[in-house]
């Protein structure tokens, strides 16, 4: 269910096309596809998902089948950096929230898209955000994902810039029938800015990176031969075996204790 | 690295100048004093070599692990080797590293970065500076042998909890003060990449996110998630992965504080309201930061299941206890369930097979409550408990329970 939530809250969701891991096929970016899925619950009438690249791409379809009437598109070439024609879009008319991923799936990948909007829209930008809670008054609390399934509440006023995390709600299917229905939207700002660092990349499949070997940097030939040989211990642990129960857990309590597991 | 220096020993020296003392017949015999023939030539009594065996034939111990052993006139004792003090005394240029510092401690990514740093400053010439960043409370003790030259502590309520706009402000301050030739982050999901994203931003320059092979000309870096590599021009603000260069580990480093910088206190736009209280079995099992595993040796599920929720941790169990359906199979720690990466794992009757062992070789602290002794968990454990597994439960929830309602008692 939705949380609570201003009626008439406006969204808008920036989404690009992904790439399959493992396949390298084209698809609905994970992490878009959980921005849009976010957006769907805070508020479907209020939701505008925008693209900014090629009208013809037919992975936006994918983002249409899960239930919008249209997706918008800011033609953009290939090379073009998308963040001028972004935040011109954005700033003509701002919405509430902006929701994109944290890293596109394809290109540069910097994540560095959020940030640059918000200092170029002056708006707060919420990182890895896994949940808006509620909406009121002109701020939203937010669920901010931390490494190990830890959760941060955040509070921030409206209108602000979020990048969808992974532990967000999964994004729905997309149904073949809405997708084709959708209406692509195009629209040409004549704002195209060639990104000119990335005209001198070369890119190539990600090679595997070897792992670390151990290194031994031994002095004297003893050591390296000590080295050499000698069996990975553990460093010892002590060992409880005739003390009572109680004070067996005591010892365990304490090791739990002072490492800041018990909260 | 350690090597064994000796000391010396006045009363044994003591004794055997004093010839009238009761011992000092026994300690004269073992104190070889170093003779030097007229050429300068140590000469050796080949007399006064070995020593007498118990039934009273002289015995000669060629190991040459340690003549004097057993005497008592010389003790030993083991000192970790002094590594040489790298010194920068003015530097001409700093490359700045801001370490992800997760919990006041210097992470091995964080190494990882500032012997990137070092790479670099060798690369480039001349006397350069690692200055080291850090926010927040400190609990590190090494940052000498981590390659700090130049370390900024910045602390106090500004920077408490979370507070990226805070940090972003101060580093703000320091390009102004010093502009180091080079920032460097730790790509980490632990703070690293948003505050060098932020930072790019504010100073609205080019970044490098997923580098991992810098040199001054081209970076290396990992693009489209980490399916290509990008080969491009080097920029000043670069975000290292894992592994990106070798960590340092034969030179000290001076650490010479340098005063923080004072920016200017702007109310942030994100209120931290603190971290939420999570569902210790939502949080995957691959994860998780404290686990309580089971294994043969559990045999009232009701107290393990009840343990598991008092101390907060997350449920795990080994193949035996997954094959019987006391577990579902996603619980299951080892080589053909999860490799686990808790910081903390009580083992509660496993008895530690290689599977078992292989699916925790990445966790910190091991406990291990078992009743038997020679088993492998138990050498792996850094705390082992031999003693059945209910009782020690039961002891452990009690104590947990009054920890609880102290904290509650002492909130009120």
């Amino acid at each position: 269910m939705p949380p609570s939530v201003a009626a008439g809250l406006r969204i808008t969701a920036l989404v690009s096309v992904g790439k399959h891991p493992s396949s390298g096929r084209a698809r609905r970016a994970d992490q878009d596809a959980r921005a849009v899925e976010m957006g769907l619950e805070l508020s479907p009438q209020g939701l505008e998902v925008v693209h900014a690249g090629d009208a013809q791409e037919a992975i936006l379809r994918d983002y249409a089948g899960m239930g919008l009437n249209s997706v918008k598109v800011i033609q953009q070439p290939v090379e073009a950096d998308v963040v001028p024609a972004l935040s011109e879009y954005l700033s003509a008319d701002l919405p509430d929230i902006v929701l994109t991923g944290v890293r596109s799936e394809s290109g540069e990948s910097s994540g560095m898209m959020a940030y640059l909007l918000g200092e170029k829209l002056g708006l707060p930008v919420v990182t890895r955000v896994a949940e808006i809670c509620s909406i009121s008054g002109g701020r939203a609390e937010v669920l901010q994902a931390l490494p190990r399934g830890q959760r941060r509440a955040l509070r921030v006023a409206l209108p602000f810039i979020a990048s969808v995390d992974t532990a967000a709600t999964p994004a729905r299917q997309s149904a073949y029938g809405p997708a084709m229905r959708a209406q692509l939207e195009a629209e040409n700002r004549g704002i195209e800015i060639v990104d000119a660092v990335r005209v001198n990349w070369t890119e190539s499949p990600a090679r595997k990176r070897p792992k670390r070997l151990k290194v031994v940097k031994a002095k004297s030939a003893a050591d390296r031969f000590r080295a050499a040989t000698a069996k990975a211990t553990g460093e010892g642990g002590s060992v409880m075996r005739n003390e009572t129960a109680a004070e067996k857990a005591q010892a365990i309590f304490n090791l739990l204790v002072e490492e800041g597991v018990l909260r | 690295m350690s090597d064994e220096i000796i000391r010396r020993d006045p009363r044994a020296e003591w004794i055997a100048r004093n010839r009238l003392h009761p011992q000092h017949a026994a300690m004269v015999e073992q104190v070889l004093a170093e003779v030097r023939g007229p050429s300068g030539l140590i000469r050796r009594n080949p007399h006064a070599v070995g020593f007498i065996g118990p039934n009273g034939i002289k015995r000669i111990d060629r190991l040459n692990t340690d003549t004097q052993a057993g005497s008592g006139a010389r003790r030993k004792a083991t000192k970790r080797a002094e590594l040489p003090l790298h010194r920068v005394e003015t530097p001409d240029y700093y490359i700045a590293v801001v370490p992800d510092f997760v919990g006041g401690r210097l992470t091995s990514h964080d190494r990882d970065v500032l012997g990137q740093a070092h790479q670099l400053i060798r690369e480039i010439g001349g006397a350069g500076a690692v200055l080291a960043i850090i926010f927040g409370e400190s609990r590190e003790e090494s940052f000498d042998r981590a390659g700090v030259d130049r370390l900024m502590h910045l602390t106090g309520e500004n920077y408490a909890g979370y507070a990226p706009e805070a940090c972003v402000a101060a580093l703000e301050q320091v390009e102004q003060l010093l502009s180091p030739r080079f920032w460097l982050f730790p790509d980490s999901v632990s703070g690293g990449f948003e505050i060098g994203c932020r930072l790019a931003a504010r100073l609205d320059e080019r970044i490098i996110t997923q580098a991992w092979q810098v040199d001054l000309q081209t970076t290396f870096c990992r693009g489209a998630g980490g399916t290509s590599d990008i080969s491009r021009p080097t920029e000043r603000i670069l975000l290292m992965v894992q592994e990106c260069a070798d960590p340092i580990d034969e030179t000290r480093h001076e650490v010479l504080a340098i005063e923080a910088v004072q920016p200017k206190v702007l109310k942030s736009t994100l209120e931290d309201l603190g971290q939420v209280a999570v569902d210790p079995n939502s949080v995957a099992l691959g994860e998780a930061e404290f686990i309580l595993s089971a294994g043969n040796g559990v045999h009232d599920w009701d107290n393990f299941h009840h343990a598991a929720t008092v101390l907060g941790a997350t449920e795990a169990g080994s193949r035996v206890v997954v094959d019987d359906g006391h577990m579902p199979r996603f619980r299951q720690v080892g080589a053909s369930g999860t490799w686990v990466t808790a910081r903390v794992y009580l083992a509660v009757g496993i008895s530690g097979a290689v599977q078992h062992l292989q699916g925790i070789a990445q966790c910190d602290k091991v406990v291990a409550i078992n009743t038997d002794i020679g088993c492998d968990m138990v050498k792996r454990a850094a705390l082992s408990v031999i003693d059945d597994s209910d009782e020690v439960l039961c002891e452990l929830i009690k104590l947990v329970q009054e920890f609880r309602q102290r904290e509650v008692t002492d909130a009120a």
